[in-house]
């Protein structure tokens, strides 16, 4: 047994909570500690990034984009020679706490250590002795395609001297277990900051704007998780907060690009206990700042006219005219914080792209929205994208047709029919795995 | 060059409702099932999405969503004593071709059969003689009840989310429903869908004259619906692009808006597309199938092996295979013998178009949206005067006001030009057709064989269609069109114009994809190719789905009877076939 006390001030039954199954960590992990670090490999969505659409669980590969260049994951089965075989404990931690590899090697945070930092040793461990178990895949990591200036990784000492704040989550006595449970989880391993807290030029968290709203990569904008109504989850009770995390979508929204990913790869699958815990916590978040007043006057009424008419062509079918959706079905436009939003990336992604729903088995169905970026210009993007954002008492910042183009750029045209084995990619789609 | 692949438990040949029905129930009982379909996979999004599918020109004129006949085909004649032709265009019917089959472009006409239609020959000997039924009439039995069949018909109604008003509810008569339909254990899960104000004129015209008019069940959704996989569908937007098209709004049921979200999540399920099954193969005894052969896009042929062989193909195909594979004895027409290709039939169908002063906003439809009248289907009425057998119900459909193909002209209007013009612009938005759909009885001369002389691709003998209406079913469809003049009339039209069907049946023009026979069902092996758990009676892990099992049409569209049929074999091969593979049967 690893002799381990715990210093934080906080009183035992918070402890209890945070640090369940704690003792179990040994030598030869006990099976419920396997079982719980699987749990937590859920909870820090590890397996996702870590995995090759495709390709063999937790061996690696995928192509993370980044601001700088693609980073790709790299391969976590116990592989003696090609993954983390030979890791101790200790290596693992440190890793996970410092962001420092085995051999010293600094790791890029697109490994989200910023947050994993916050994650218990006994949560680590168990993380640990999960991944011992997984089948051990021979593959060797690729070579991430950075500009060189980024090559030499001795920069992220310095970078994590400006951005990294190394510690484990320090609970609150003040508040509730459960609260304390979704600090925990929301601040540490599920690492929901990674998107919706902003990021700086050099991709350093801005620690001054929590979850004020950031960048999940490929102009998909990660919503505030403040308790500001129009665009945070403030007019979300905490029964529409779990519900969202578990199916992908509630009354009042649907996930839609990387968070349809989360859901389907995390949230779903953890404990109600957990996701109450979570939704207590965001629920008592502040409000964020409003950085930008909404324009309401900037938008004139040519362009509402313009943008109700395609709206009316495009989008009624399902968004029904007056953008309340249908229930359970559809999801609304109205007083939705996505399509409210500061940052409209994930509107006009949507717009030009389409996305689908979660599908977990709670709700199976995966709707999904068809792109429109085959028959609409950017202009009329703009244009519907406006009046989405402007209509039935929605408020947003205006969008101009250069941000759809910026948009379009770096994403998939949308007229393209299915490919033979699209369905295989489809979360939780193990289909045409019998080809000959 | 043949390499056998890894077995699989079931294979079923053809991706569309049968296989999506038979996969969901069959993946629940642990077994490895495997779908082959001939065509690519497709999903409501991007393949039908809304704005791009509402295309009459890609979709409809140019055939989008169909087999092509260039890959596909078959043979046809009209009677045995002329040369059959290969068929180079799509005409009468149009399989699909892809994941969810023919389910994908179907209108969503979801029917049950009568309970008389699955006893018609004795029902019929007794209430008219023996004498009444033609010789040629080749109509049997179906071997089953609908009584049997009645709680398969009601999973797939909640499957689907069937907009309708029940008329029977356990023997009790429903106001406002269908009072001729046999008894249902419960009402449809979803109300009728809102009417067209061509529908509200025929509804009140047919009471007029003392009918009994009804919504038609609808494979529409007329509200939100989570149906019983939990699977999410939204309400109908009545945009009038159904038939022909796939659905982009999760409104019309079809294997992807039912059934594959949650079959594809599960892990002993799979499928392979651009798979054509050529062979089912049998062991050296003949008596039992070992898998089948197949060839997938790269031109490979490949060996499948299964424990169970289901024939869930569109209902000629499932025919053909069984003729390549030599299952069960090919049918005769000279000798009466034999069963593979014996009893083919079809649907009978007449308009009759309504011309109004007043604007009726045809492309406000649904594919499924009608009113209709059943006194005249099955034995529904006294057929002593009539003197012929079967029967059909009358309707009134607003499908949607599609501007190619969807439009009535008065008899008396210009064929082209300017007149024509004229006539089309006065027309489009003042006008409705009442359409009659009709029985086919099968016959001794409609029968489907190996063609002598024309091959597929794969050397193989395509498929020979030999299929006439009889004088039986041209005086039905005249009876029928008549009673559809009486409600045109009542409606007060400023004209109308009946259209019945005369003459030799003809291939070409569109009528109904309701092909069905072939591949019998019934309780006597001399007269049917499956039992009534539609089981081959010649190799028992054989089983056959589709319409291709109905023994003669009824005068209903086939949907539903198909997938309760579907969920009976199911339901069998669950219960009992895997407890001990063995005929179900035995005679």
């Amino acid at each position: 047994m690893r002799a381990r006390s715990f210093t934080l001030p906080i009183g035992g039954s918070i402890a209890l909570a945070l640090f369940a199954g704690a003792a179990l960590a040994g030598q030869h992990a006990a099976s419920s500690e396997v079982a719980r670090g699987r749990y937590l490999v859920r909870i820090g969505d590890c397996e996702y990034c870590h995995t090759l659409p495709g390709g063999k669980p937790f061996a690696g590969g995928r192509a993370i984009p980044t601001p700088f260049g693609l980073i790709y994951s790299v391969n976590i089965t116990p592989d003696r020679d090609t993954g983390i075989g030979q890791w101790t404990e200790q290596d693992f931690y440190t890793a996970m706490h410092t962001g420092i590899g085995r051999d010293d090697v600094h790791l890029y945070p697109a490994f989200p250590y910023p947050w994993f930092t916050k994650v218990t040793r006994a949560d680590v461990d168990a993380i640990k002795a999960y991944l011992d178990t997984v089948a051990p895949v021979v593959q060797n990591d690729r070579t991430n395609r950075l500009p060189w200036v980024l090559r030499w990784r001795g920069e992220l000492f310095g970078w994590n001297l400006l951005f990294f704040d190394e510690g484990e989550y320090k609970g609150d006595p003040t508040q509730s277990a459960a609260w304390n449970r979704g600090a925990y989880l929301v601040q540490g391993l599920a690492h929901c900051g990674a998107c919706h807290t902003p990021d700086n030029w050099l991709g350093g968290t801005k620690h001054s704007e929590p979850f004020e709203g950031g960048d999940a990569g490929l102009h998909w904008s990660a919503p505030g998780l403040g308790s500001n109504i129009r665009d945070g989850v403030g007019g979300w009770s905490t029964a529409e907060i779990v519900e969202y995390l578990k199916t992908g979508a509630n009354i009042k929204s649907a996930s839609a690009g990387p968070m349809s990913d989360v859901v389907m790869n995390s949230t779903q699958y953890l404990s109600d206990t957990d996701l109450n815990a979570i939704a207590l916590y965001l629920k008592e978040r502040p409000n964020n700042p409003v950085k930008s007043p909404p324009e309401t006057l900037a938008l004139g009424t040519d362009a509402l006219a313009r943008g109700q008419a395609l709206y009316i062509d495009n989008c009624t079918a399902c968004h029904m005219g007056d953008g309340r959706g249908v229930v359970d079905v559809f999801p609304p436009l109205t007083g939705s914080a996505a399509i409210q939003a500061d940052n409209p990336g994930t509107v006009v992604h949507v717009v030009l792209a389409g996305s689908r729903m979660a599908a977990p088995s709670s709700k199976p169905t995966g709707l999904a929205m068809p792109g429109f970026g085959w028959k609409l210009d950017d202009h009329q993007i703009a244009d519907v994208v406006n009046y989405i954002r402007h209509a039935w008492g929605n408020r947003a910042p205006l969008v101009t047709a250069d941000t759809v183009v910026a948009v379009r750029k770096d994403i998939e045209p949308s007229d393209r029919p299915s490919r033979d084995g699209d369905a295989a990619t489809h979360p939780d789609a193990p289909v045409n795995r019998a080809d000959p | 060059m043949t390499n056998p692949l890894k077995p699989v438990d079931v294979v079923l040949v053809g991706f569309g409702w049968t296989a999506s029905i038979l996969a969901e129930q069959l993946t629940q009982t642990g077994l490895q099932v495997l779908a082959l379909e001939r065509g690519r996979f497709r999903d409501t999004v991007p393949d039908f999405a809304t704005t791009r599918i509402q295309d009459e020109l890609r979709y409809a004129v140019r055939d989008g969503l169909f087999e092509e006949p260039a890959r596909d085909t078959l043979t046809f004649r009209n009677s045995v004593d002329q040369t059959a032709l290969p068929m180079r265009h799509l005409g009468s019917f149009l399989p699909g071709v892809g994941v969810g089959g023919a389910g994908v472009h179907w209108n969503g006409q979801l029917w049950r059969f009568l309970p008389e239609d699955f006893v018609i020959r004795s029902h019929t000997q007794e209430r008219y003689g023996r004498k009444f039924i033609p010789a040629d009439m080749t109509i049997q039995d179906w071997g089953i009840t609908y009584a049997e069949l009645e709680p398969h018909y009601d999973t797939f109604d909640y499957l689907c989310g069937i907009s309708g008003t029940a008329g029977n509810i356990q023997g009790r008569i429903q106001p406002g429903g269908n009072p001729f339909e046999g008894a249902r254990q419960r009402d449809y899960p979803l109300p009728p869908l809102k009417r067209s104000y061509a529908t509200v004129l025929f509804d009140k015209a047919a009471k007029e004259i003392g009918f009994k008019p009804f919504p038609c069940p609808a494979a529409n959704t007329s509200a939100p619906y989570k149906n019983t996989l939990g699977v999410q569908m939204g309400p109908c937007t009545y945009c009038g692009y159904c038939e022909w098209f796939g659905c982009g709004n999760y409104s019309k049921a079809s294997p992807q808006t039912t059934i594959l979200p949650v079959l594809l999540k599960r892990g002993n399920f799979s499928y392979r597309t651009h798979c054509e099954v050529t062979r089912i193969n049998l062991d050296s005894t003949g008596k039992r199938a070992t898998g089948v052969t197949y060839v997938d896009a790269q031109g490979r042929q490949l060996e499948q092996p299964a424990s169970l062989v289901i024939c869930c193909a569109f209902a000629q195909h499932n025919a053909w295979l069984l003729l390549l594979s030599k299952i069960g004895q090919p049918y005769d027409p000279k000798t009466n013998t034999g069963v593979v290709g014996r009893n083919y039939a079809y649907q009978i169908t007449s308009a009759v178009d309504v011309f109004f002063d007043e604007i009726m906003n045809p492309f406000m439809g649904a594919g499924a949206l009608g009113q209709a009248i059943d006194e005249f289907n099955g034995d529904n009425f006294d057929h002593g005067p009539e003197g012929f057998v079967g029967g059909g119900y009358i309707a009134l459909w607003t499908t949607g006001g599609r501007p190619i193909l969807q439009h009535q002209l008065p008899a008396d209007a210009p064929k082209w030009g300017a007149g024509w013009k004229k006539a089309m612009a006065d027309n489009y938005l003042k006008s409705a057709s009442i359409a009659t759909h009709g029985s086919v009885m099968s016959y001794r001369d409609s029968y489907l064989d190996l063609d002598p002389t024309y091959r597929d691709i794969y050397g193989n003998p395509l498929l020979r269609l030999t299929f006439d209406f009889h004088p039986n079913e041209i005086k039905m469809s005249g009876f029928l069109t008549g009673k559809a003049a009486l409600i045109a009339q009542a409606m007060k039209p400023r004209s109308f114009n009946a259209i019945p069907r005369v003459g030799h049946y003809s291939i070409v023009p569109y009528q109904t994809t309701h092909n069905t026979g072939g591949c019998a069902m019934g309780a006597d092996p001399k007269t049917s190719v499956v039992n009534k758990y539609l089981q081959s009676w010649d190799v028992h892990n054989v089983f056959v789905m589709g319409s291709s099992v109905f023994p003669q049409n009824a005068g209903y569209n086939p949907t539903g009877t198909v997938a309760a049929l579907a969920y009976w074999a199911a339901d069998a091969i669950k219960s009992r076939y895997l407890k001990s593979p063995g005929p179900l049967i035995q005679v």
